[in-house]
C-alpha cells in the first residue's frame, strides 16, 4: 500500500461548501477519492455534491467514519479547523490554506504534541498541494492525471515543482507510490524527515525524491535521518541557487535568514551525508531513473 | 513587514521597555524643535530607514548644539543611505528621530526570534553588544546565549533571570532586565511579531537599562488581525516594483540579471531561475503568477517583467495543473498582441492540454520561441539573450502604429 491514503480512506472536506472547497472536492471525487462528506458549520444536515454536510468534524467521524480531512478554510480560521480535526480523531489532515499566521501554527503544533503518538493526527501543510497515491486516492489540488502509479515516493515543499518531477518521471515511464506536499511555510505540520520515515516503512516505495528549497533546516535534518535510518536511496534537489539572502521567494518560508539555509549550502551538506543530488531541476527524472536501474 | 526604529520603540515602550526621550522630525526645523523639547546638551539625530547598520552608513549623528542638529538633519533628509542590508540602491531617509544623548557604560545584545527548527520563540543574548549578531555568531559563538520558550506556558521569570545573569548584569539590574525581557516577549506574542531586536541594549552611567536601538519585524500573514501594526507600513522603504506586484496579487522579487521570468508556483519559479543560471544566464526577477494565470493576470505579469529595462529576453514557464495549457497559451498570445514586445519571448508549457496549448502559440504567427522541456527553455532563453546583447536581434515591427496629428 501507499502511505497515508489509499482507495478506502474515508475523506472529509473542511470548508466543503465554499467555492474552492466545492471545486476541489469535485475534482477529488472525479479522481476516485472516497469523499464521504464535508464540514461547514451551520449547514449541517444539508447535502452538497451528493454528500452529507456536517456542523463539526466530530459528527463526521461518528456518522461517516471520516479518517482523513482536507482543509480549505480561510487563513484566519484554519488553525482552529486543524485542531478540531485532531481532537475529533482524524488520522491524516492536509491543510491547503496559504497564509496562516506563524504563531497560530506554533499553537497547532503544541496542540498536536499533547496527543500520545499513536493517537496523534498527522498534519501536512499548510500552504501545500496535498497528497496523492496515484490510481488510489487524491487528497489535494494537484492535477491527478500527471501521476502514474509506481514505486517512487515524492516529498516536496512546492506544488508545481513536484508536478514537474512527476512529469519528468512519467516521460521516462517511472511512476509514483505517493507524493506528499509539506508546504512552503516556515512552520509546517510534517517535515521532510517525518515523510522520509513513512516512505522507509512503505514496502511499495523503492526510491524517494526529496524536493527542498532555500530557508530553514529541514532538508539537512532529513539528510541526516536518511543517512542513519534509511535503506532506500533518496534523490534530492534544492531549489533557489539564485535566491539572494534575506529576500522572500514567494513561499513564506523560502528566505535565507541564517547560515546553512542557502541552496548551495544545503546541497553541500546533503552531499556530505551521502545523498544523491539531482544536479539540475531538469534532471530530477533521469537521476531517479539511474538510481532505479541500479536497484 | 518591517517598521522604523521610532515605531518599534513606541510599541515597546507601551510594554514597559525603557527608551530615551525622543521625537520624530520631517524637517530640520522639526528636529531643532524636538531637541528643545527634549532638553539637555547632547542629541542624536537618527535616519529612519528600514535597515540595520545605519551608523556605518553615516545615518546616525551626534550633535552638541542646535546648529549641529540642523546641519545633521539637512544632511540626512532626502539622502539615500546604502548599507549591506539595503542593496546598492540604498534606502531614502525621509524621517528623522531625534533622541536625547545617552551616557553609555556598557552595550549588550538582546533579541527574540522564531526558531524554525524548534518551532518556538528563542531568546538570544550576548554581553557583547553593538556589533551585529551574524558577526558575533561567526567570530565568537560561545558568547551567545540562547534560551527557548515553551509556547504553551510562555516566558517564565526564571528564564528572563537566567538571560540577565548570562548578559553579565549586576544583581541590582536584574529586576529591570526581567521587566524589559518580559515586555519584549509580550509585545512579540500580542502583536504577531516575528522578531524583536534590541541592539544595543545599554547600561547607562545611572545604572539604567535602555533600548538604544530597536527593530521589529511582523508576520505578514497575521497583519489581517493587527490593524494598528498594518498602519505603520512605510511604502517609501519598499521596492516599488515588488509593492506594485503585491497589490496585484503577484509575488515579485527584482534581481540583477537580464532574463525576465514568469512562472507559476514559487518552487518551480526558483527551479527555473536555477536552470537559467546553469545555462549561463542570470534571471532578472522572481515572479510567481500563482495557480490562476488568467489572460488578465498574464498581461499584468508581462507588463511587470518588461517594466524592468534590463530585461533582454523573457521566459515563461507554466505547469498547468488545474488550469489548462490552451487557456494559458491564449493568455500569452493576447498579452503579446497587446504589448509591443521589444525582446524575444520563450514559452514552455507543460501539463494539462499541452498539445493544444503549443498549437495555439504556433498558429498565432507571433515570433514566440517555444520549448518542450525545462532545460531546453533555459538554453533557448540564454541564447536569445546573447543574440540581443550581440546586436543580432531585430524586434518585430511595431503593429498598427498610430501617427499623431
Amino acid at each position: 500500500m501507499a502511505i497515508f491514503i489509499d482507495k478506502q480512506t474515508r475523506i472529509i472536506v473542511q470548508g466543503f461548501t465554499g467555492k474552492i472547497g466545492t471545486f476541489h472536492a469535485q475534482e477529488m471525487i472525479d479522481y476516485g477519492s472516497n469523499v464521504v462528506g464535508g464540514i461547514t458549520p451551520g449547514k449541517g444536515g444539508q447535502k452538497h455534491l451528493d454528500r452529507p454536510v456536517f456542523n463539526t468534524v466530530k459528527e463526521a467521524v461518528e456518522q461517516a467514519g471520516a479518517e482523513a480531512s482536507i482543509v480549505f478554510v480561510p487563513p484566519a480560521y484554519a488553525a482552529d479547523s486543524i485542531m478540531e480535526a485532531a481532537e475529533a480523531g482524524i488520522k491524516f489532515c492536509v491543510s491547503i490554506t496559504d497564509g496562516i499566521p506563524t504563531q497560530d501554527m506554533m499553537k497547532v503544533k503544541i496542540f498536536l504534541s499533547k496527543f500520545p503518538k499513536d493517537k496523534r493526527m498527522v498534519l501536512t501543510g499548510p500552504n501545500c498541494a496535498g497528497t496523492i497515491s496515484p490510481g488510489k486516492s487524491m487528497l489535494g489540488i494537484m492535477p491527478g492525471h500527471i501521476y502514474m502509479p509506481g514505486n517512487v515516493g515524492i516529498v516536496g515543499r512546492s506544488g508545481t515543482l513536484g508536478y514537474e518531477a512527476a512529469d519528468q518521471m512519467k516521460a521516462l515511464g517511472i511512476g509514483v507510490s505517493t507524493s506528499v506536499g509539506i508546504g512552503g511555510d516556515p512552520i509546517n505540520g510534517s517535515s521532510h524527515r517525518d515523510i522520509l520515515e513513512k516512505f522507509e516503512q512503505d514496502p511499495e516505495t523503492k526510491v524517494v525524491v526529496m524536493i527542498g528549497e532555500i530557508g530553514g533546516p529541514q532538508e539537512v535534518e532529513a539528510g541526516l535521518f536518511a543517512k542513519e535510518h534509511m535503506s532506500k536511496p533518496v534523490v534530492a534537489y534544492i531549489a533557489g541557487l539564485t535566491a539572494p539572502k534575506g529576500r522572500r521567494m514567494g513561499h513564506a518560508g523560502a528566505i535565507i535568514s541564517s547560515v546553512g539555509e542557502s541552496a548551495a549550502e544545503k546541497v553541500e551538506m546533503l552531499k556530505e551525508l551521502g545523498e544523491i543530488i539531482a544536479p539540475t531541476p531538469a534532471a530530477m527524472g533521469e537521476t531517479v531513473a539511474k538510481v532505479l536501474a541500479k536497484l | 513587514m518591517d517598521i522604523h526604529e521610532y515605531q518599534a520603540k513606541q510599541l515597546l515602550a507601551d510594554y514597559g521597555v525603557k527608551i530615551a526621550a525622543g521625537g520624530l522630525a520631517y524637517s530640520p526645523e522639526d528636529a531643532v524643535q524636538r531637541a528643545r523639547e527634549i532638553g539637555g546638551h547632547v542629541w542624536v539625530v537618527k535616519a529612519q530607514i528600514h535597515s540595520g547598520a545605519r551608523g556605518k552608513a553615516g545615518g546616525i549623528k551626534i550633535c552638541k548644539t542646535h546648529d549641529e542638529v540642523t546641519e545633521a538633519s539637512e544632511a540626512l533628509l532626502g539622502k539615500r543611505l546604502v548599507t549591506h542590508q539595503t542593496g546598492p540602491g540604498g534606502k531614502q531617509c525621509l524621517r528623522l528621530y531625534v533622541e536625547a544623548g545617552t551616557d553609555i557604560a556598557k552595550e549588550i545584545y538582546f533579541s527574540l526570534l522564531i526558531d524554525r527548527a524548534q518551532e518556538r520563540i528563542v531568546m538570544v543574548g550576548s554581553a557583547q553588544g553593538g556589533m551585529e549578531i551574524e558577526e558575533l555568531a561567526e567570530n565568537n559563538p560561545e558568547a551567545i546565549k540562547k534560551i527557548y520558550i515553551e509556547p504553551a506556558v510562555g516566558l517564565q521569570d526564571f528564564q528572563a533571570r537566567e538571560m540577565a545573569f548570562a548578559l553579565g548584569l549586576n544583581a541590582d539590574l536584574v529586576p529591570q532586565a526581567v521587566k524589559l525581557i518580559q515586555g519584549c516577549y509580550r509585545a512579540m506574542r500580542e502583536l504577531d511579531a516575528n522578531m524583536v531586536e534590541i541592539n544595543p541594549l545599554v547600561i547607562t552611567g545611572h545604572n539604567e537599562l535602555i533600548a538604544l536601538d530597536a527593530k521589529m519585524g511582523f508576520d505578514d500573514n497575521a497583519l489581517f488581525r493587527r490593524q494598528k501594526i498594518s498602519e505603520l507600513r512605510d511604502k517609501t522603504q519598499e521596492d516599488p516594483r515588488e509593492m506594485a506586484a503585491a497589490d496585484r496579487g503577484l509575488s515579485y522579487v527584482g534581481l540583477d540579471g537580464d532574463i525576465g521570468c514568469m512562472i507559476n508556483g514559487a518552487g518551480l519559479a526558483m527551479a527555473t531561475m536555477d536552470m537559467i543560471k546553469l545555462a549561463g544566464g542570470e534571471p532578472a526577477n522572481f515572479l510567481d503568477v500563482g495557480g490562476g494565470a488568467s489572460a488578465e493576470r498574464t498581461e499584468k505579469a508581462f507588463r511587470m517583467v518588461l517594466a524592468d529595462k534590463n530585461v533582454k529576453a523573457m521566459l515563461v514557464n507554466i505547469f498547468a495543473g488545474i488550469n489548462r495549457c490552451d487557456w494559458i497559451a491564449e493568455g500569452v498570445v493576447h498579452a503579446v498582441k497587446k504589448i509591443d514586445m521589444q525582446v524575444p519571448l520563450i514559452v514552455r508549457l507543460s501539463g494539462t492540454n499541452v498539445e493544444e496549448g503549443r498549437k495555439i502559440i504556433e498558429d498565432s504567427g507571433l515570433p514566440i520561441i517555444t520549448a518542450n522541456t525545462l532545460a531546453e527553455a533555459a538554453e533557448k532563453a540564454v541564447k536569445a539573450r546573447n543574440e540581443v546583447v550581440a546586436g543580432n536581434y531585430q524586434p518585430p515591427a511595431a503593429r498598427n502604429t498610430v501617427t499623431s496629428l
